[in-house]
């Protein structure tokens, strides 16, 4: 075996077999009820992770309380007023009751977001690779439905039938009501279809690409000559893309909590 | 045709709403540095709709993206 397949199999066994192998679902305890498979994944041991890493963080951060906030625990200010202000500007005062909820679901997906982005330690498990739960239709789509069904339930318990004047905003002629009426209730039933897709293509489209770049350093390295030099090109592509997906896990995070502030704004005031 | 080639030039061609998300994306920005730059006092206030708007339009090339993954990968 020449030094180049030395190479490609230590490439290609180190890294991934492709670009869609980081999201597989693996199982670390297996477990069933009954005919339902509900073991204990990848997916949710990250899920764990992200918030046993909260529940530390905001330990931490309140642990000592000071006048003059020390490092952590401004951290934790910065984090909690950033999200009482996003709560504050777009549902005013009353908007207060949601904040536990707001803060939770902001603070679930970035960390879920951001620790996915964490290298996996070289040479461990297949099942304990770092994954990122965000990038799973199924547990974004959960919680849109989750903010949804907040709004829905919370909208018709607080103004009852009145909730459905959200459908008929105010100003619109009579005769243009047929037309808004119908159009209203599918973008009001497409949103957490909308909310869901947006932060799964994100981390899914973020990760591939990374992975693609990172699938480029490897043939070029192997393929000798030139080639081997030019696979530095890639690699500050990695860089570049990895960077991008700082902002991208954060952005998504707040897009993602910001909508959800304006959807239950509807909820609490359906006057608009 | 080949179904191997035809998926191939079918994610390509899904992937071509990625022109209007540039288009988009380059009229968010523009006007973004134009509203920042003639009043800068204002930035501050801009900038939380900005990112909106900007999240928002990327997650159109994104939904081109998906189906694209959709037509390689399945």
């Amino acid at each position: 075996m020449g030094m180049t397949d030395t190479l490609l199999a230590f490439l290609f066994g180190f890294f991934a077999a492709g670009p869609m192998e980081q999201f597989q679902i693996q199982t670390i305890i297996p477990f069933s009820f009954g005919e339902t498979d509900i073991s204990f994944t990848n997916a949710s041991l990250w899920m764990m992770i992200g918030v046993l890493t909260a529940l530390g963080f905001f330990t931490l951060a309140t642990k000592r309380l000071a006048l003059i906030p020390g490092g952590v625990q401004s951290m934790g200010e910065m984090a909690y007023e950033f999200i009482a202000n996003m709560v504050r500007d777009t549902m005013g005062e009353d908007g207060r009751i949601f904040f536990p909820f707001v803060f939770t679901l902001f603070t679930f997906i970035f960390l879920s977001n951001l620790l996915g982005l964490l290298p996996s330690i070289p040479g461990s498990p297949h099942e304990l690779h770092t994954f990122t739960p965000t990038s799973h239709i199924i547990v974004t789509f959960s919680l849109a439905l989750l903010s949804f069904g907040l709004v829905v339930i919370y909208g018709l318990f607080k103004h009852g039938v009145g909730f459905l004047s959200i459908f008929a905003p105010s100003g619109v002629p009579l005769w243009l009501m047929p037309l808004i009426v119908p159009i209203e209730i599918i973008s009001f039933l497409s949103r957490p279809v909308s909310l869901a897709v947006r932060l799964f293509a994100n981390m899914l489209a973020g990760h591939v690409v990374l992975k693609v770049f990172a699938g480029f350093v490897g043939t070029l390295l192997t393929a000798g000559g030139v080639l081997s030099v030019i696979s530095i090109v890639p690699l500050f592509g990695i860089v570049a893309v990895f960077l991008l997906e700082f902002l991208v896990a954060f952005l998504q995070a707040f897009v993602f909590t910001i909508l959800t502030c304006i959807y239950l704004q509807d909820a609490l005031h359906p006057h608009h | 045709m080949d179904a191997e080639a035809a998926k191939y030039i079918g994610a390509g061609l899904a992937v071509l709403p990625l022109f209007g998300v540039g288009i988009g994306l380059g009229i968010l920005f523009g006007n973004f540095m134009q509203g920042a730059f003639r009043n800068p006092s204002a930035t501050a206030g801009l900038t939380g709709n900005f990112f909106i708007a900007f999240a928002l339009t990327e997650a159109t090339g994104l939904f081109a993206l998906v189906i694209a993954f959709l037509i390689l990968f399945s």
